[in-house]
């Protein structure tokens, strides 16, 4: 029992290997769903009828698939089609669109919860819509977007271990290839486990200060 | 009195099927002040961003100080940098200090320099008495402090023309008098302004007429003296009537008088 645990310890430097990694495609994928999320917002709120529609179909359809599904289309699938897809730009593909239909959602709730007082003072004062937009809807409605891209954020960090369906060493792989060889495996999987939780709250804690420093003072958001 | 400065002509506004303003035309002259009393939901607020344009109306010209708001190549910047709103919720930016509230739109449409914006925020924080309270932010003001501070944002933008819309309607009986000294001082040295209020002390003390409107038409005007003691339409009668019965007792008791 005791070689076990101190074989769990043993696997950490590998096992940080794999964390890196995972750590890479959640910060890149929660940034492509952020990248692709903002326009989809604009289009829900402020699109015609063809925008509004696009980003409806788009919110659905992405919300309405399981990632590995999605994964195993882009990497085994566009292939026979001609078009390369790698593991990791898979992945990375796959939770990122994923997470742009969810923070469309997040960010759409935020804009629209804001009051139309809002707006109304700032262009009663004679601001244009796009200044009244950035410089007072916008950082609140930032505000308020926080505690669910925290969450999304971690959502998108615990779905990382799919990255071993397309064979990309992250944590879980790393775990899984060294019980094929070495054994321990409960050990090792609860070490995977471990630093799963780990990396989970680290950023957990990260998005508390964040959350502190920006909030604005007195202000409960409940209307 | 002066030259006209707001000419409402036959605007017309509907949402959808309900017709929300039925042709209102007024006018008024600079350094007037008007009330507009009514039942709820009968246009009076979307009567009053009509003027800024907020809600431009479907029909009817609008001109201020000669310049036609509804025009289709009006500059709306420019005129409503001329006209101050102040809204029954406060609208205050939750995310700025009060003094940031005041200095945004001297910094953003003005284009004034940060120090300058600065000190105009504080003299106008100081005009409505809150020049102690321009770290804070709008939360953390209590509703009768927050209403100062946007009628304090309103009034930097040097405006021509003020807008309340039931600007003390959201707030406890406290505090609505504070609200209406700052009002009543703004009247009395010459603004021009219209308020949407069932704040009957404040008409009898300052409006130089009351507007009484119903079903998005007005049904009788006059000098607060007129209406108050001579309506003649049994509408207002009826709606003045029902006004007094409910703030009747704090006028007598004196509680809503001003500070001569």
């Amino acid at each position: 029992m005791s070689q076990s645990v101190f074989f769990m310890f043993a696997t950490l430097p590998l096992l940080l290997q794999g964390a890196v990694v995972a750590i890479l495609i959640t910060l890149l994928s929660i940034a492509l769903g952020f990248a692709a999320g903002v326009p989809i917002t604009f289009l829900r709120i402020y699109g015609g009828r063809l925008g509004k529609g696009f980003a409806n179909g788009y919110e659905w359809v992405l919300k309405g698939l399981p990632v590995l599904v999605t994964l195993f289309i882009l990497y085994l699938g566009f292939p026979k089609l001609g078009i390369q897809i790698g593991s990791f730009a898979a992945i990375v593909l796959g939770l990122g669109l994923r997470s742009a239909a969810y923070q469309a959602q997040i960010y759409r709730g935020a804009v629209l919860s804001i009051s139309t007082e809002q707006t109304e003072a700032g262009l009663s004062l004679g601001l244009s819509r796009f200044r009244t937009f950035f410089t007072i809807i916008l950082p609140q409605a930032f505000r308020l977007s926080l505690p669910g891209f925290t969450n999304e954020f971690t959502i998108v960090l615990k779905d990382s271990p799919l990255a071993y369906a397309v064979g990309i060493v992250e944590i879980l792989k790393q775990g899984r290839d060294i019980t094929t060889t070495r054994g321990h495996t409960f050990a090792v999987y609860l070490a995977c486990s471990i630093l799963y939780f780990a990396l989970f709250q680290l950023f957990y804690f990260l998005f508390q200060r964040i959350n502190k420093k920006f909030a604005i003072p007195g202000f409960i958001f409940s209307k | 009195m002066g030259e006209a400065i707001l000419r409402v002509e036959g605007i017309e506004k509907s949402f959808g099927k309900l017709k929300v303003l039925d042709g209102v035309s007024f006018s008024l002259d600079k350094g007037e002040v008007k009330v507009v009393i009514g039942p709820s939901g009968t246009g009076k607020s979307t009567m009053l961003r009509c003027i800024n344009m907020l809600n431009p109306p479907d029909r009817g010209r609008i001109f201020l100080g000669g310049l036609d708001v509804t025009a289709a190549k009006a500059d709306l910047v420019a005129i409503r940098q001329k006209i101050g709103m102040v809204f029954q919720h406060f609208a205050l930016f939750n995310h700025l200090r009060a003094i940031d509230n005041v200095t945004l739109g001297l910094v953003q449409v003005k284009k004034m320099s940060r120090k300058a914006a600065m000190e105009k925020a504080m003299f106008e924080l100081s005009r409505v008495g809150m020049q102690d309270h321009g770290d804070k932010y709008p939360a953390q003001l209590s509703g009768g402090q927050k209403q100062r501070v946007g009628i304090a944002r309103a009034l930097a933008m040097d405006p021509i023309l003020m807008l309340f819309d039931e600007p003390t309607s959201a707030l406890d009986p406290e505090l609505i008098g504070e609200v209406l000294t700052v009002m009543q001082d703004l009247a009395r040295n010459g603004m021009t302004m219209i308020c949407v209020t069932h704040e009957m002390g404040f008409a009898k003390s300052v409006a130089n007429e009351i507007i009484y409107m119903e079903h998005g038409k007005i049904l009788e005007e006059g000098p607060p003296s007129d209406m108050f003691n001579n309506p003649q339409h049994p509408r207002t009668k009826e709606f003045l009537g029902k006004i007094t019965q409910l703030y009747g007792e704090t006028e007598k008791s004196g509680a809503a008088k001003v500070r001569e």
